[in-house]
């Protein structure tokens, strides 16, 4: 059995290494993973790449223009903007990375059952998550935030929890084109739970969509996440983080624009990466029907 | 006929680019001509390029696909010429197009009317004020009934026998020297299929049109046509007048064929073709036949062969064509049939009944009557390893009791009983895991009912886990075997369904039905999805399992002859009513329902000589009525108010079947009344 199970498992990682061949050979794709690859190996090395200490102020170089000594000149308070830049996107990815995967999880699953579910229980929880589409999501976000605080414990679920609800949507559309298949009506008549039903026989045909919604779902939560450090309910002010840089920098903007420039560059290229990603990713999956290969 | 032939193909090739870079042909030098007046017919099974060539005919390819090599010509004009002038003018003028799928080929938001005057606009030079007239007169000559009303309706409106025919109108739009028609009656029903091809007839007589006819089906063009081009691989293997490749083919692919289509005559099942056709660009040195041919011989796998002058003016793509004649069939192809069994029943169904329209709010405010259900007063018992065939129209419930009896539509009425005597809950929640097990499904479609993302493993894992809870080693010998069963090596396993072929794909999925070891196997249309070779041995394997495993077979098709070849008992069934069930050999000859006759009149055989006989105004009936026989609108035998009125009564024959009608026994005896028939 474990070796039909590795043999399965080695199967899967090859598909995973032939999906991420085929998008890194389209454009779109090449340019997006380029993007996101390096915005996490910045994350991930910042700390020891950075020329500065994020933190060290100094009162006698405030707001600089970039200069051989500090590429993006310096903040308000004297700090390295470049140094900050490198380091503002950490939070936000770590919290990000985190959340996406529960927002697919708790969304996906809760699709996929409600899917399967049909009828009055599938209704009327569509009308719940219509009633929470219909709210800007910034705004129950500031509820939520102002409510429990602001601190990562926080952040995680609340953004995963909203920005599963969109989720819901897509895995359960994906999940209606599967259900009516006589597969599925097969798995019924041999007797299977609906557990099963869900992993064994939806699951594998939905999960294409589910990756690229939520590739997409993590660019959208980057944003939220930076308009939240923005509004001043993000990230803690000594922490660096492009959302609090953006504010903090739109002051001085006349005479240091790289406090908001920089943040910005980094911010966008972030989306941008991620958003070529997903495109491409979708295609290589095959679910953008537009394209379709033939034979 | 015309001095040139009005399309005219020379050495067309046609070919795409494969992943490996390669150019694999789909069509290889092929040649085909068809004059004035002329009807051709295309045969091949799947992937033997006789669409793409029907369609390069018009000077379209598919896209992907390359024209390598040869020239189309229509009416003397380069059909892949350069500039691609004069294309339109040709495309729906000259040249008309009948499309498999009406339903899908007409525009569902635009009214029938002002899809036929847009085609009138585009390819008739009639003045805009006349193309109304025009449209209700090639809506009369198409014979549907009220052109008047058809030509206010949406296409949903309309059954897939009256969409074809308005296509068919649309195709007539532009005054055609030429029909291509592209299956143009797969799909449809056999007695709307007969009606169709009537009428395809008269009109290429009438108008002296040249047709080209691709179809996979023998009988159909036995019917229509007056040439047969059989394909294989992209090939034209055999060509010659369709008396005469029908009656002796001289090619050992067209009589295998032949051979391994059912027919209501024959007394055994039909005979196999063994293999399969070569995919584009796979190793083609000689004969692409040559794999699969008893007559192979060196010469053949050596070099291409050319086409061969045989008797009675066929050509043949074959060097042995004078021994093909005298070529024994394969397979065993002599399994005992219609053997009527006495054993206690497996499977008993008593006054069952199915609807799907549920009495919504307002109805029950009202107190509505109910809706007629769907199916209703299926009473049958079935006894341990028969096969009950279930025979009918589209829309005639054979597939909702198929669906009930598996528990996966609650019944409204009546009881299913296991052995006869153990009631089954109606739906699968509530059944036993033992009950469940003993009653299995197999679906019509492979592609949809095993799930794409699943090995041939994971597919046959799940019943055997499910049921008998194997697992390690016991798990992979038990699937071994039962792809050795199915007659699939172990090494299809690890396949992906989209690996494998739509033969391949049919055994796995009997294979997962037979991994519970069940009792009650409930085959919906399994074969109808196939080709005519791999069905014949997909009915094979089924026969096989079923003497094996001692089986008891619920088998549902729309093909009589299919049900013919396979069936002890045979049910046939109108609007979710029984007409007629019995003994197979009782059912099929005499006497007989109304019903049973009209679709037996309907059958097209391969045989040039054999004409359906067909009631003149005959359309299916969208829902069945509220009281009395339910073929009482379209029975050629009404006998007044008493088959509007009430249920005929089941009459029991003396061969041991029931037909349930009112007439009487001797009038059921006789012929249908010459004055009812048609052609």
């Amino acid at each position: 059995m474990s070796g039909v199970a590795q043999a399965r498992s080695s199967g899967r990682m090859q598909r995973l290494w032939c999906v991420l061949r085929d998008v890194a050979a389209r454009p779109s794709g090449a340019v997006g993973l380029s993007l996101v690859g390096f915005h996490i190996l910045l994350a991930a090395l910042g700390p020891w790449l950075v020329p500065y200490d994020t933190g060290a102020m100094s009162s006698g170089e405030m707001l600089e223009t970039p200069s051989m000594a500090h590429w993006m000149g310096t903040d308000h308070l004297g700090r390295d903007i470049a140094s900050r830049v490198m380091l503002g996107g950490r939070e936000a990815l770590i919290v990000t990375g985190l959340a996406t995967p529960l927002a697919m999880l708790w969304g996906g699953f809760t699709g996929l059952a409600l899917g399967l579910a049909g009828g009055r229980i599938d209704e009327a929880m569509m009308r719940i998550v219509d009633a929470f589409l219909s709210l800007p999501g910034i705004l129950i976000l500031l509820v939520l935030v102002m409510t429990f605080g602001t601190s990562n414990a926080v952040l995680v679920p609340t953004l995963g929890f909203l920005f599963g609800i969109p989720i819901i949507r897509v895995a359960r559309a994906a999940t209606h084109e599967v259900i009516a298949r006589d597969f599925v009506a097969a798995a019924r008549a041999r007797g299977h739970g609906a557990m099963t039903i869900i992993a064994v026989e939806l699951l594998p045909n939905v999960r294409d969509t589910l990756m690229v919604e939520g590739a997409m779902r993590w660019s959208w939560m980057l944003l939220a996440f930076s308009s939240l450090s923005f509004l001043g309910f993000g990230v803690a002010p000594p922490t660096p983080d492009w959302g609090l840089m953006i504010a903090d920098g739109r002051i001085y903007m006349s005479l240091a624009l790289w406090g908001v420039l920089g943040p910005v560059i980094a911010l966008s290229s972030l989306i941008v990466g991620i958003n070529l990603a997903a495109d491409a990713l979708a295609k290589s999956l095959g679910i953008d029907r537009a394209r379709k290969a033939v034979i | 006929m015309g001095a040139s032939p009005l399309i005219q193909i020379k050495g067309l090739s046609v070919g795409f680019t494969g992943l490996s870079g390669r150019t694999l042909p789909v069509l290889h030098d092929v040649d085909l001509s068809v004059a004035r007046g002329q009807s051709v017919g295309l045969v091949g099974e799947s992937g033997s390029g006789k669409s793409t060539l029907a369609l390069a005919a018009m000077g379209y390819l598919k896209s992907g696909l390359r024209l390598l090599n040869g020239t189309v010509r229509f009416d003397g004009h380069d059909m892949f010429d350069q500039r691609r002038t004069g294309l339109e003018a040709i495309r729906g003028g000259q040249l008309g197009l009948v499309p498999q799928n009406a339903g899908q080929s007409l525009t569902p938001t635009i009214r029938i009317g002002k899809q036929m005057a847009e085609a009138l606009r585009l390819h008739s030079p009639l003045p805009r004020a006349d193309h109304r007239a025009r449209a209700l007169e090639l809506l009369e000559q198409v014979r549907l009934p009220d052109p008047e009303a058809i030509y206010r309706r949406y296409a949903h409106e309309l059954s897939g026998g009256q969409q074809q025919r308005v296509a068919i109108a649309m195709a007539l739009a532009g005054d055609p020297d030429a029909l291509l028609l592209d299956e143009p009656t797969t799909g449809l029903d056999v007695t709307t299929q007969a009606h169709i091809l009537d009428l395809l007839r008269d009109l290429a007589q009438a108008r002296h049109m040249a047709m080209l006819y691709v179809s996979h089906d023998l009988g159909v063009i036995a019917r229509t046509c007056d040439r047969v081009m059989v394909m294989y691989a992209g090939e034209v293997v055999l060509e010659g007048g369709t008396r005469d490749v029908l009656r002796a083919p001289v090619h050992p692919y067209a009589r295998g064929l032949l051979a391994s289509i059912p027919k209501l005559a024959d007394t055994h099942l039909p005979v196999a073709l063994e293999g399969r056709p070569p995919a584009p660009g796979e190793g083609r040195t000689g004969c692409a036949f040559a794999p699969r041919c008893a007559l192979a011989s060196d010469e053949c796998r050596a070099a291409p062969v050319a086409m061969q002058t045989a008797a009675r003016g066929m050509q043949a793509r074959c060097l042995h064509h004078e021994r093909v004649a005298a070529l024994p069939l394969g397979g065993t192809g002599a399994a005992p049939v219609h053997t009527v069994r006495d054993g206690p029943p497996a499977l008993a169904l008593e006054d069952l009944a199915v609807c799907y329209a549920r009495p919504g709010f307002w109805d029950k405010l009202t107190g509505a009557a109910p809706p007629v259900a769907t199916v209703q007063g299926i009473t049958t018992q079935i006894a341990r390893g028969e096969t009950l065939g279930l025979v009918g129209e589209s829309g005639s419930g054979k597939s909702t009791i198929l669906k009930a009896i598996a528990g996966l539509l609650a019944p409204l009425a009546g009881t299913i009983a296991l052995d006869g005597n153990t009631p089954l809950p109606p739906l699968v929640a509530a059944r036993r895991p033992a009950q469940l097990r003993r009653v299995q499904l197999i679906f019509q479609n492979p592609d949809d009912s095993l799930n794409p993302r699943h090995s041939v493993a994971q597919i046959l894992a799940q019943p055997l886990k499910l049921y008998h809870g194997l697992g390690g080693p016991a798990l992979r010998a038990r699937q071994e075997a039962l792809l050795e069963q199915v007659r699939l090596g172990a090494h299809y396993l690890d396949r992906l369904p989209r690996q494998l072929s739509g033969g391949e794909k049919q055994r796995v999925a009997i294979a997962r039905a037979f991994a519970a070891d069940p009792d009650i196997v409930l085959c919906d249309e399994v074969t109808s999805a196939l080709d005519v070779s791999v069905q014949a041995a997909v009915l094979e394997l089924l026969n096989d399992l079923k003497a094996a495993a001692a089986a008891t077979y619920v088998f549902v098709s729309h093909d009589l002859a299919v049900v013919h070849a396979l069936a002890d008992r045979v049910a046939v069934l109108y609007q979710g009513r029984l007409c007629e069930i019995g003994p197979t050999a009782a059912v099929y000859g005499r006497p007989s329902h109304p019903y049973t006759e009209v679709l037996l009149g309907a059958v097209l055989e391969p045989d040039p000589d054999a004409a359906p006989r067909l009631l003149t105004n005959d359309a299916a009936d969208l829902a069945p009525p509220a009281t009395g026989c339910p073929f009482q609108r379209r029975c050629p035998r009404h006998m007044g108010a008493v088959c509007d009125t009430e249920v005929p009564p089941p009459r029991s024959g003396p061969d041991g079947h029931v037909i349930y009608c009112h007439l009487p026994a001797e009038a059921l005896e006789a012929d249908m009344a010459p004055g009812g028939t048609a052609s």
